[in-house]
């Protein structure tokens, strides 16, 4: 995989028959032949696509959410309304979750949240003029699929790296934590990560992990932090 | 605009294991973060941070002409604003509270404790004196602002040199750069330090020093104590309504002048070992 530093507004040499674009890329028509169009980026990073260059995308860390479709994020409701529910999920914007858009709610039997509770959503609308607007289901399916009122444990803030990393399978963290003891956790993409365990040192534990790891505090790899989690006492 | 409050889990985690006797980021509860000082190549600017609070104090001098109630001393000013760089809380213009408790805390601190000799900035009477003018930028809030911000200032104040002057007669003041004569420090009689406890509306939850930030922002009220290593109280400003014992306040107390006796080795260490690096060869 090639990388390249990249400003906002920088032309990308983005080009593939089914080109597909990623967080931090914009396609713009040229001003000059509006049938022809080039990519550009709007964030600074490190430019990156994928092996048969069909995907692209702009890698980079941030600790501010800009709302992106479909990703999950944690929220914390602020306001009840009639309808619904308003939710801050760490944008410039507090984020409206209706409440219908849960597994099993109909008009007459509907989740009953408080303000101050923790909710797991998917966005379901993010667009740079409107409010963005969560659920917490599957608009096909009309299954929760893990998503709902999210209830003990503690929620951590992280840099948006660090719950991307977490998110990764293949990232050493969260198995390493998990090999010393049983722990849920839920993943936001807004670098808010909730975590819950039987002990309250255990949660202390894995804060602590996650801040010393995270890219923009400890930045700890894979050995330093097994180290620094047998230093815990958990 | 506002900060939501901290979610219910949040809340109820912190007090569970607050009353287990454990902080989030593993400290005891009367265990203070580590403060960390780096100077600047200008003498007077010091960045000082607890953990990932971050406040940059900045001492400039200049003369002016003394105010006639005062022919014979000196001015202080502290400029303290709280800008969005902060925390996305702040707003520029209108101070928040906790922006003005700071600011009156600092002026209380700082000034009215007398920790600076006013007389001697006083260079003619009546004509010329000093004024001191320290500038605090709050870079990151992580709770305890106001325990990073006095830190800053008394170890900007003491780290600060300012030209030496000469008067000639009635009226002629000649003040000589750097180059020619070392710069004089400040006559600081005594350094006192800040430090702040948060209590919990919960009775079995203990008292913590160093609030963070959601320490800071669940507790239920807090109490700062300025002190120096004399074990001379300058100010005890309790705030919210939660009523301790004497003996509680008393055991504080203790705990504070143990904190101030050791933050004043660490600072007098760390001026000593910066103004070792400062040796201008004289010839």
């Amino acid at each position: 995989m090639a990388s390249e530093l990249v400003f906002p507004g920088e032309t990308v040499p983005a080009k593939h028959v089914n080109l597909k674009l990623g967080p931090g890329l914009l396609q713009q028509a040229t001003l000059s032949n509006p049938s022809e169009s080039s990519v550009v980026s709007t964030k600074a990073g490190l430019l990156q696509h994928s092996a048969n260059r069909s995907k692209w995308w702009v890698d980079s860390n941030a600790r501010r959410y800009v709302p992106a479709p479909q990703e999950s994020v944690i929220g914390v409701v602020t306001q009840r309304l009639g309808e619904g529910y308003r939710v801050d999920i760490g944008e410039a914007h507090q984020a409206s979750l209706d409440a219908l858009a849960f597994e099993g709610a109909t008009k007459r039997n509907k989740p009953n949240l408080k303000v101050g509770s923790l909710v797991y959503a998917r966005v379901s609308l993010a667009h740079k003029d409107m409010e963005p607007e969560l659920e917490c289901f599957d608009a096909q399916t009309r299954k929760a699929e893990g998503f709902g009122e999210l209830k003990g444990g503690f929620v951590v803030r992280c840099s948006l790296k660090m719950c991307r990393q977490l998110l990764d399978s293949k990232h050493f963290l969260l198995p390493l934590l998990g090999g010393k003891f049983p722990l849920e956790s839920a993943i936001g993409m807004n670098g808010r990560v909730w975590i819950s365990a039987k002990e309250p040192k255990q949660i202390i534990a894995v804060a602590r992990c996650i801040e010393a790891v995270d890219p923009d505090g400890g930045g700890m790899d894979a050995v330093e932090a097994k180290a620094f989690l047998e230093t815990l006492d958990a | 605009m506002r900060p939501p409050s901290p979610s219910i889990p949040e809340k109820e985690f912190l007090n569970t294991a607050l009353k287990q006797n454990l902080r989030l980021d593993g400290r005891s509860p009367l265990e203070m973060r580590k403060p960390t000082l780096v100077f600047g190549p200008e003498l007077g600017w010091v960045e000082c941070s607890l953990g990932k609070t971050r406040v940059v104090a900045n001492v400039e001098a200049k003369m002016v002409k003394p105010t006639p109630e005062r022919p014979f001393e000196g001015i202080i000013t502290i400029h303290s604003e709280i800008s969005p760089m902060a925390s996305s809380e702040y707003e520029p213009g209108r101070p928040s509270d906790e922006e003005v408790t700071i600011t009156r805390m600092l002026d209380k601190v700082i000034k009215r404790s007398d920790a600076v000799d006013k007389e001697s900035l006083c260079i003619l009477a009546g004509q010329r004196v000093w004024h001191i003018r320290l500038t605090l930028h709050f870079l990151a809030d992580a709770g305890n602002m106001l325990d990073c911000a006095c830190l800053a200032g008394i170890v900007a104040l003491r780290h600060f040199r300012r030209p030496e002057v000469e008067v000639i007669g009635d009226d002629e003041v000649i003040v000589h750069s750097p180059l020619e004569r070392a710069p004089m420090p400040l006559a600081i009689h005594h350094s006192p330090f800040c430090f702040t406890f948060a209590f919990f509306a919960d009775p079995e939850t203990p008292p913590i020093l160093d609030p963070s930030q959601l320490e800071q922002r669940l507790s239920a009220g807090t109490m700062s104590i300025a002190l120096n290593a004399q074990k001379e109280i300058c100010v005890l400003q309790k705030l919210g309504g939660v009523p301790q014992q004497t003996e509680e306040i008393l055991r504080l107390v203790k705990v504070a002048v143990d904190q101030a006796k050791e933050l004043t080795m660490t600072v007098d260490a760390r001026l000593a070992a910066d103004w070792e690096t400062r040796h201008v060869e004289v010839r």
